[in-house]
């Protein structure tokens, strides 16, 4: 582990530097591509932090934290993090192996938290991960009898309301590289799917069947999967971005339920139920016949979620209380990570947003698969849930 | 890429603060243009014929193309005796409740002038798209049953609120036999 880290951290040092770690290099990057995620079952990379303070503090530890990273002082630390942020955010990142500097920089310009997260992205990216600091959330969130669709930061700094439709709206979904959404809104007296574009304010209703239009998933090329019932059954459909092109996927008497995409487009994973027991299927985004995917271990599996990387699964099993659990895509063991439901990949597809339930609350919680290290978006205050990551 | 994004946050950011005058709930701020014209209108051109439906389908009861009943009145009071409820995870009407079934059934035959929306709901123990399916397929069967007992499909709707609408928000089984249930609403058309 530690010449493993040890090795990364030169061919960074030499990427940074330019010249004299050329061998090195060629050899770790044979090591790195050897690394497959083992969801549950890896060490933290340690670090230090020190010289932050307030809210800058406990938001670089928090990003730190569910991408794997974990705390102890600074002989222990493979990473020790020293910067300040009176006024703006500096930053220096040593590896203490062998005493290089992987990033030092001054922050200016936007906020500091903005200044935060790109501290944090630089960090990650340094050692040879993707930065999930700039991302956003979408969730749905209670008003009492109600609910709204909001968006957030991902550790739930810049909270906004998206709808004020005073009535249940559900299912968030991102357009992918887009600030946009899909959602299920009551508003018009029926479960209608609606397109809204955050960066204009504007929207459309998408898709107004009778009966249930709901679960809205969007593939890479703008490709919609949901749930109608138009046909007499809530089955698995999916049309083009402006509606055309509607294929009906699925015509069972099951309730079919939360499709989403395999990040090639190729394939809409979702869950049904056969002789009573629920299952996950995937079916080919132009129609075909179902496939099952193994979730052998765990009962009644719903809501998938397929990693960016196309490696992974996550879903939500049931055995009484809601469970977290990831299967790779092709086939394997499930494992099983966190109590909670409805997870998200974040892009660098190794950290999940999630749902707890808590009493009478639904909290959403920030989970990195690796580690199993998860912990609650505190910022984001009152019930919340069907969390969505953009990608 | 990434400068790209977050440039575009810092823009949407500056955006926000330039419009977010008017606090929301939970101090967040609005989303510019949310109150812009929304067309709310279906689509067009959208309706394309299904899929032949295969063996397993045989008895599905298609819906009527949209917009159904839309700004018919609504009366939650009239069958509010004929809710019928289910067991977890289950869409089969019992036979115990079949006797309400019959009552909307009467009635609708009676009044031929009105229609019916069957409202399904699920408990929560269930996650929440799939308990929105389940509701659907609880209003679908009591309205396979009405229609099996002469109603027109077309005067039948059906809505699903999932576990979102509880008419017990209590956690535990008593509450939970509650919310499993199908209301059935009687639609009268708009006055003229």
């Amino acid at each position: 582990m530690k010449i493993n880290s040890l090795i990364k951290s030169i061919i960074v040092s030499g990427a940074l530097f330019g010249a004299g770690f050329g061998a090195l290099a060629q050899e770790s990057s044979i090591e790195i591509v050897k690394q497959s995620m083992k969801p549950g079952a890896e060490p933290p990379t340690w670090v230090s932090v020190s010289g932050f303070t307030g809210e800058t503090e406990s938001l670089l530890r928090l990003d730190l934290y569910v991408q794997g990273f974990n705390f102890t002082n600074a002989e222990n630390a493979q990473y020790q993090i020293i910067g300040s942020n009176s006024g703006n955010l500096q930053g220096r990142v040593t590896d203490r192996y062998n005493k290089n500097t992987l990033l030092s920089k001054a922050y200016s310009g936007a906020s500091l938290l903005q200044q935060t997260h790109a501290f944090v992205d630089e960090f990650v990216r340094a050692i040879g991960r993707q930065g999930i600091a700039q991302t956003k959330i979408a969730f749905k969130h209670d008003t009492g009898a109600n609910s709204e669709i909001h968006v957030a930061d991902f550790d739930g700094f810049d909270g906004q309301a998206v709808t004020a439709d005073n009535t249940i709206v559900a299912a968030p979904a991102w357009v992918p590289h887009k600030l946009a959404l899909y959602y299920t809104s009551y508003k018009l007296g029926n479960p209608d799917i609606f397109y809204h574009d955050l960066s204009t304010g504007q929207r459309r209703v998408f898709s107004r069947y009778s009966g249930l239009n709901t679960a809205a998933s969007v593939s890479g090329s703008g490709r919609v999967t949901m749930i109608l019932s138009k046909g007499g059954s809530p089955d698995v459909y999916d049309c083009n971005a402006d509606g055309s092109g509607l294929l009906r996927l699925t015509a069972t008497r099951a309730d079919e339920s939360s499709p989403c995409w395999s990040p090639d487009g190729e394939w809409i994973c979702y869950a049904t139920k056969v002789n009573g027991r629920r299952i996950l299927e995937k079916i080919r985004a132009t129609g075909g016949t179902p496939e099952r995917v193994s979730t052998s271990g765990v009962l009644s599996p719903s809501e998938p979620d397929w990693s960016p990387d196309g490696k992974w699964i996550a879903f939500t099993s049931q055995m009484g209380n809601f469970e977290i659990c990831v299967v790779p895509a092709n086939g394997g063991p499930v494992t099983e990570l966190v109590s909670g439901e409805d997870p998200s990949w974040a892009p660098n597809s190794r950290t999940l947003v999630f749902t707890r339930r808590e009493g009478n609350r639904r909290v959403l919680s920030l989970l990195d698969v690796p580690t199993k290290q998860y912990k609650d978006i505190s910022r984001i205050t009152g019930s919340n849930s069907q969390p969505s990551w953009a990608k | 890429m990434k400068a790209i994004r977050f440039v575009t946050l810092i823009a949407l950011g500056t955006t926000l603060s330039f419009l977010g005058a008017g606090c929301q709930p939970q101090n967040l701020r609005k989303i510019p243009g949310q109150y812009a014209a929304t067309p709310e209108v279906p689509p067009q051109g959208m309706i394309i014929p299904s899929a032949p439906p295969s063996e397993s389908t045989s008895g599905l009861i298609e819906l009527p193309t949209f917009p159904g009943h839309t700004n018919w009145n609504e009366n939650a009071g009239q069958f509010s005796a004929d809710t019928i409820h289910f067991a977890y995870d289950s869409s089969v009407v019992r036979s115990g409740d079949k006797s309400k079934v019959e009552d909307v059934a009467n009635y609708l035959k009676a009044n031929p002038q009105t229609a019916v929306r069957v409202e399904g709901n699920a408990d929560e123990r269930g996650t929440e798209e799939y308990n929105r399916s389940l509701g659907e397929r609880r209003a679908l069967a009591a309205r396979e049953q009405l229609v099996g007992l002469g109603i027109e499909s077309g005067r039948v709707d059906t809505l699903s609120y999932g576990e979102d609408k509880p008419v017990d928000p209590g956690h535990n089984e008593a509450a939970w036999r509650q919310n499993r249930r199908d209301d059935f609403i009687l639609l009268t058309p708009p006055s003229k």
